[in-house]
């Protein structure tokens, strides 16, 4: 069971520098949906026995994560006519270099926490710390909004990860809560970017900063 | 007596095979696009064309420009006797000549540079600066790859390095590897070796105004380079030495055929990458590499 739990969150820990490399929002979006399904999958794999509220959790991860945010942010995209990220504040090698740079700290660093003796020799919670950080790089060094909401999305996913931790004590409700708050925040996200569009014409968050009358 | 048989052995199968992988690549290629192409054999020929050939050098151009591709070939043709050939083993054997063999390649490519500045053209400048600025972050990739060989087996000799575990790690090697390879020899999504448009060309450019038998000697030199990334992917990859003497030997040859199959693959299907998204490519290599280390490092957890 870890060592199948384990390969998942080295997959995981993969896409998130997938995404901190690629300039497409295309394949960002669909990089971020993978790790989503792949992040839904993991309660079926921790456990022996299926209990139907784990699949319940499974079920709506998948359907809420790998479809229904990526068809709004996939809506709002083409609605904004941008496909890629031009001029990203922090340049695609050195956020490659600082995310990977930061997996590898956390790895490094996981016998050094006091985790519960169940958890000891699985990778979650240096999983959990990488995507953290990768969300942060990729809504911190990016101009266009998708990508940022795709950053805030990745790092929600990063705060999952942590939430598996807690699966035997408290199984559906931390995730239903969470599913819903991102659902909606999608909703809001993919609104607040048609508006900039609209408003500026463009996807790039540097002209709010900007002051007009 | 028997050590220069081997050793002539080892200095023919270098020097006679080298140049039937570009034929190969270029057969793969024609294949894919349903050409006939050029014959296998055909660098051969080219070979033995451009080394009748006399030399016409420029008059800026100083005695070096003839005889560092020398050089080059002869530092290539040394760290290829360090490279173990499977069950044979190395010509030559010793603790830490994995760091030879690093620094002969830095030795080759430094010496392709320099002759390519002696004729004083700045369009060779210009290939000499390309191909050192993608060197640097390949050889940090190639680098990071011998580190996590040496941190699995725990030793410094190329013989005993070579004989990798199988598992997460060789998967990431040999993804790291491979990208090295496709950029060390100038290969597609790195550089075009059939180019002519002179602004996107970089090997081509350097060997430019060479001409007879310096330049079959770097065409040799290229093959040969060709062949040693090919074996040395193989061998990095593959734990061979557990088979025995003629399996062993079979897979090194079967390996390295699917590896030039696959230089040739790629080269038809995928387009040459824009000059700005190359660094980014060679840093997926070097963190392949990287993380190639780290599962050595951190045995079981990844």
């Amino acid at each position: 069971m870890n060592h199948n739990l384990n390969l998942l969150l080295d997959v995981a820990m993969g896409l998130n520098l997938v995404s901190l490399a690629c300039s497409r929002l295309q394949t960002l979006i669909r990089v971020m949906a993978l790790q989503g399904v792949i992040l839904g999958l993991m309660p079926l794999v921790m456990e022996h026995d299926l209990d139907w509220r784990f699949a319940l959790i499974a079920l709506a991860t998948v359907f809420g994560k790998g479809m229904v945010i990526p068809l709004l942010l996939r809506r709002a995209m083409r609605k904004a006519h941008t496909d890629r990220e031009l001029e990203p504040f922090i340049g695609f090698v050195p956020s490659l270099l600082l995310g990977a740079g930061g997996t590898i700290a956390a790895l490094a660093m996981v016998n050094q926490l006091p985790l519960l003796p169940e958890h000891t020799g699985s990778v979650l919670v240096p999983a959990a710390l990488a995507t953290i950080l990768t969300g942060f790089i990729l809504l911190i060094g990016r101009a266009k909004a998708i990508s940022q909401a795709c950053g805030y999305l990745i790092l929600e996913n990063g705060i999952y990860v942590f939430g598996l931790l807690l699966l035997k004590a408290m199984p559906i409700l931390v995730e239903a809560g969470v599913l819903l708050d991102i659902t909606v925040s999608v909703f809001i996200i993919s609104i607040v970017v048609d508006r900039i569009q609209t408003v500026f014409d463009s996807l790039d968050t540097r002209h709010l900063t900007t002051l007009r009358e | 007596m028997n050590t220069i048989v081997d050793i002539v052995l080892r200095l023919a199968c270098w020097l006679l095979l080298a140049p039937l992988l570009p034929g190969i690549i270029n057969r793969v290629k024609a294949w894919v696009g349903g050409r006939r192409g050029p014959p296998v054999l055909q660098l051969y020929y080219d070979l033995a064309r451009l080394w009748k050939k006399s030399v016409v050098m420029s008059t800026l151009a100083s005695p070096a420009f003839v005889v560092l591709p020398a050089v080059a070939w002869v530092a290539l043709l040394a760290a290829a006797m360090l490279m173990p050939l499977g069950p044979a083993g190395a010509g030559l054997s010793f603790r830490g000549d994995v760091v030879l063999m690093l620094y002969l390649l830095g030795l080759g490519r430094f010496c392709t540079a320099w002759a390519a500045m002696e004729t004083g053209s700045a369009f060779e400048g210009m290939g000499a600066v390309r191909e050192v600025s993608y060197a640097v972050l390949a050889e940090a990739a190639m680098v990071a790859a011998m580190l996590s060989l040496s941190v699995q087996t725990h030793s410094l000799t190329l013989t005993t390095m070579l004989s990798p575990t199988v598992g997460a790690g060789a998967v990431l090697l040999a993804a790291g590897l491979f990208i090295v390879l496709l950029a060390e020899n100038c290969r597609v999504p790195f550089d075009d070796p059939n180019t002519h448009l002179e602004l996107t060309m970089i090997h081509e450019v350097m060997v430019l105004d060479h001409s007879g038998p310096p330049f079959a000697v770097i065409l040799h030199g290229a093959s040969m380079k060709l062949l040693f990334f090919a074996v040395l992917l193989t061998q990095a990859v593959l734990p061979m030495g557990k088979l025995g003497v003629v399996s062993s030997a079979c897979v090194l040859v079967a390996g390295v055929f699917v590896v030039t199959v696959s230089v040739g693959f790629v080269e038809s299907l995928m387009a040459r990458l824009a000059f700005r998204r190359v660094p980014l490519q060679l840093a997926t290599a070097f963190l392949l590499c990287v993380f190639a280390l780290l599962v050595a490092w951190k045995g079981g957890v990844a």
